[in-house]
C-alpha cells in the first residue's frame, strides 16, 4: 500500500489557504493513484507531527504544498514529521533541485517516508504557470500579443524564493509562445508596482508564484498594481492600467494543473502512479478563471 | 445458509476461532462449538454448520470483526469496537442493544452504532445537539469528506481555526455509515483524534509537555521560550485555563508544564486526548510572551463602584462568548451594548483612552 501525504502552510485566520491543498488532494484521490491521500498543515488539522499517524499504508510519499526550498521544508517539515537522521545535504540541492530522500520517521517507526523537494520548484510548475495564463484569458493558445509577468514574494526571507521566479521564467521565456516574460517581485526590483513599466504589450497576464490566495495576492498586489484602490471593491479581468490590460491571475497554488506536480514529485521518488498524470492534466484543463 | 457461517467453518478447518465467547476448536474427535452458555463436541462439519445455525449472532459477530472489518488497522477496529462496546458487553446483550441503537459521544459528535437482521454495522453520525431531531429534519451527508466543509464554519459563519473547538455547527447528519466510512468522518471532523485515543489506550500516547514543545520552537516562534523564566508556570495554567478548558476545546489536555510539574488547572473530560499544545496555543503563546514581558505601571482612574462592577462584566462577557445572549434592552447587564456606549461617551477622550489617561507617557 502506498499513501499520499500533502503537507501544507495553512493559516489560523483564512479558511481559502487550505482550500488548495484539499482540491489537489481530492483530484488526486479520485484518479486512484494512491491507497490513501491524506493532508497535514503546519497550523491546521491534523498538524505535521501527526499526520503520519492517520496513515494505514506502509509506503509513504510526503509532498509539500510550498513554492521554494528554504526555512519550511529544510527545518520544519522534516522535524515535525520526526524524519530519523534528516539532513539537509542528503537533498544535495543547489536551492532548486531538491528531489527526494527515503528514510523512516521516529513518529511511525514500521513505514518507508519518502520525502519529497516543494512543488514550486520543480520543472512542472512551469506548464502550471502557462495554464494559469490559458484559464484566466480564457484562451488555451494566449501567448502571442501578449507578456506574462511571474510574480514572487522576494528575497525578504529566503534567497531561493526568488531563485524560483526566475528559474520557471526563464523556461517561460525559452518555451517562445510569449511576446515578453519578466519576473518580478513584491518587496524588490523589478517591483510588481510597476508591472506596465516592465512590458511593451497592451496585455499583460500576471501570474503570482503562491501556493494559496491570502493577504498577498488578494490585497496587496492588486492594490499596488492599481487594478482597484480597494480590494474589498473587487476589479476586473482584464483592468486597464497606464493603457495596457492585466490579466491578474491569482495565486497559481489554486490552479487544477497543481495536482500534477504534486503527483510528479511522488513519481520522482519511486510512487506508482500509472496512468494518474495523464489523467490529472486532462480534467484539470477547465479550472474557473479568478475573480469567478 | 449465510455465507458467514461458510466463512467461520473454513476459517475453523486452519485454526481454532475464538472472539468474544465464541469458541471453535478441532481435535480428533471433530468440532467442538463453545458459547459462555453452551457447548457442543465432538461435531462434524456439517453438525458443526447447523449448529452454527441457533447461534447465527455470534456468526455474524465473528464474520463482522474477522472479514469486514478485519486487522488492517488496529485503530479502526478498536474505535469500531469502542463505538459498541464490544469486549464490554456480551455478544446477545450487545446485539439486543445494537438493535436499539447504541449511542456514544466523541466531542460534539454523536454516533449511535445499529444491526439489521445480518448482523451488518451502520452508524448515524451527528452533533451532540441534534440527538433527539428526526433523521429527515437534518441535512442529509453521505461521503466522509462533505465534513470537511461543516467543520470550517460555525454556526455564525465564521471560520473555525481550532477542528476540536467546542464550537461544531449542527443540523447535519450522516444517517448510514458503514465501519470504515464512520472512521472517515471522524477523523475529518476531529483529524488523529482515533489514532490518539488508540495510542492512548495502549499505553504508548506520545504526550509532549509545554516544556518539550516549546523547546522545539524556531523562527518566530523561538521567543516563546524567553517566557520561561525558571520563576515558576503560572503562565502555562493562565494558558490552559484560557485555550484548553472543555468550553473551548472537546479535547481531554494531556500535556502539563515538564515531566515533573503538572499544571494547577484541570485537563477536562474529553475523551481523546491532546498530547502537546497545538499551533493556536503556540501562536497565542508568542504574542503573550511580548505582552508578559511589558512592566507594570500605575494609572489613576476613578470609577464608580459599578462602572469598576461594570468593565469586569465585559471582560467576563467576552471571555464566555456571551455577547449575543445579552438582550438588547437588557441595562441591567453590565455588558449590555447601550450600558457599553454609555460607559465610553462618559469615560474616553476623543482619543479612546480611558478617563482621559493615556496609555503611553506623553
Amino acid at each position: 500500500m502506498q499513501a499520499l501525504v500533502i503537507v501544507a502552510h495553512g493559516s489560523h485566520l483564512n479558511p481559502d489557504s487550505s482550500t488548495p491543498t484539499y482540491d489537489h488532494a481530492d483530484t488526486i484521490r479520485e484518479v486512484g493513484a494512491f491507497d490513501e491521500v491524506r493532508t497535514g498543515f503546519w497550523k491546521e488539522e491534523p498538524s505535521i507531527r501527526e499526520v503520519l499517524r492517520t496513515v494505514e499504508a506502509d509506503e509513504v510519499y510526503v509532498v509539500p504544498l510550498f513554492i521554494s526550498e528554504g526555512y519550511f521544508t529544510e527545518q520544519v517539515i522534516p522535524r515535525e514529521l520526526r524524519l530519523d537522521g534528516w539532513d539537509v545535504a542528503d537533498w544535495d540541492s543547489d536551492g532548486l533541485s531538491a528531489s527526494h530522500v527515503t528514510l523512516t520517521a521516529d513518529d511511525v517507526p514500521e513505514k518507508t517516508v519518502h520525502y519529497c523537494g516543494p512543488v514550486g520548484t520543480h520543472e512542472a510548475m512551469t506548464d502550471v504557470i502557462v495554464r494559469r495564463a490559458e484559464s484566466v484569458t480564457g484562451d488555451p493558445n494566449v501567448g502571442e500579443g501578449f507578456g506574462l509577468a511571474v510574480v514572487g514574494h522576494g528575497t525578504e526571507r529566503n534567497e531561493n524564493s526568488a531563485k524560483a521566479i526566475e528559474y520557471h521564467a526563464n523556461r517561460i521565456r525559452d518555451m517562445d509562445r510569449f511576446d515578453e516574460v519578466q519576473a518580478l517581485y513584491m518587496d524588490e526590483d523589478p517591483e510588481v508596482d510597476d508591472v506596465t513599466d516592465y512590458f511593451e504589450s497592451e496585455d499583460i497576464v500576471v501570474v503570482p508564484l503562491f501556493i494559496a490566495d491570502g493577504f498577498h495576492t488578494q490585497e496587496d498586489i492588486p492594490e499596488d498594481m492599481g487594478l482597484t484602490d480597494d480590494y474589498r471593491d473587487g476589479y476586473d479581468i482584464p483592468t486597464e492600467v497606464d493603457g495596457h490590460r492585466i490579466w491578474y491571475a491569482g495565486a497559481v497554488g489554486t490552479e487544477g494543473l497543481m495536482a500534477d506536480v504534486v503527483l510528479e514529485r511522488a513519481a520522482d521518488a519511486g510512487a506508482e502512479i500509472g496512468d494518474a498524470l495523464e489523467l490529472v492534466r486532462e480534467r484539470t484543463r477547465a479550472t474557473p478563471q479568478a475573480g469567478d | 445458509m449465510g455465507h458467514h457461517i461458510d466463512a467461520l467453518v473454513a476459517a475453523a478447518a486452519d485454526d481454532d476461532v475464538r472472539l468474544d465467547g465464541l469458541e471453535v476448536t478441532q481435535s480428533d474427535d471433530g468440532y467442538t462449538l463453545e458459547t459462555p452458555d453452551s457447548h457442543h463436541a465432538g461435531l462434524s462439519e456439517d453438525a458443526l454448520r447447523d449448529a452454527l445455525g441457533d447461534y447465527d449472532d455470534y456468526a455474524t459477530n465473528w464474520y463482522v470483526w474477522s472479514t469486514v472489518v478485519g486487522e488492517s488497522s488496529p485503530q479502526r477496529r478498536a474505535f469500531l469496537r469502542w463505538v459498541e462496546g464490544a469486549g464490554k458487553y456480551a455478544v446477545p446483550e450487545r446485539y439486543d442493544a445494537l438493535r436499539d441503537g447504541i449511542h456514544h459521544e466523541w466531542g460534539q459528535l454523536r454516533i449511535t452504532a445499529t444491526i439489521d437482521g445480518h448482523g451488518e454495522r451502520s452508524y448515524d453520525l451527528r452533533h451532540v445537539d441534534d440527538a433527539d431531531i428526526d433523521v429527515d429534519d437534518l441535512d442529509p451527508y453521505h461521503e466522509p469528506l462533505a465534513a470537511r466543509q461543516l467543520a470550517t464554519y460555525d454556526e455564525k459563519g465564521r471560520y473555525r481555526p481550532l477542528k476540536t473547538g467546542a464550537n461544531l455547527a449542527g443540523g447535519w447528519v450522516f444517517p448510514d455509515l458503514d465501519g470504515r466510512d464512520l472512521v472517515e468522518t471522524v477523523e475529518t471532523f476531529y483529524p488523529a483524534s482515533v489514532p490518539n485515543w488508540f495510542r492512548e489506550r495502549e499505553g504508548t500516547l506520545d504526550v509532549e509537555h509545554w516544556e518539550d514543545t516549546i523547546g522545539r520552537q524556531t523562527g518566530m516562534y523561538s521567543v516563546i521560550d524567553t517566557w520561561n523564566r525558571g520563576d515558576g508556570h503560572e503562565h502555562v495554567n493562565w494558558v490552559a485555563e484560557a485555550c484548553c478548558d472543555d468550553s473551548q476545546c472537546v479535547k481531554r489536555r494531556e500535556w502539563e508544564y515538564d515531566d515533573e510539574t503538572d499544571l494547577d488547572v484541570d485537563g477536562g473530560d474529553g475523551v481523546f486526548p491532546c498530547r502537546e499544545p497545538c499551533s493556536l496555543v503556540i501562536a497565542a503563546s508568542r504574542k503573550w510572551t511580548r505582552l508578559e514581558g511589558e512592566e507594570t505601571k500605575t494609572y489613576e482612574f476613578e470609577l464608580t463602584p459599578s462602572e469598576k462592577q461594570q468593565v469586569e462584566d465585559i471582560i467576563e462577557a467576552v471571555a464566555d462568548d456571551r455577547i449575543d445572549e445579552i438582550r438588547e434592552a437588557d441595562v441591567y447587564e453590565g455588558s449590555n451594548r447601550y450600558r457599553t456606549r454609555f460607559l465610553r461617551a462618559k469615560l474616553f477622550d476623543e482619543d479612546g483612552n480611558l478617563c482621559g489617561v493615556p496609555t503611553e507617557d506623553e
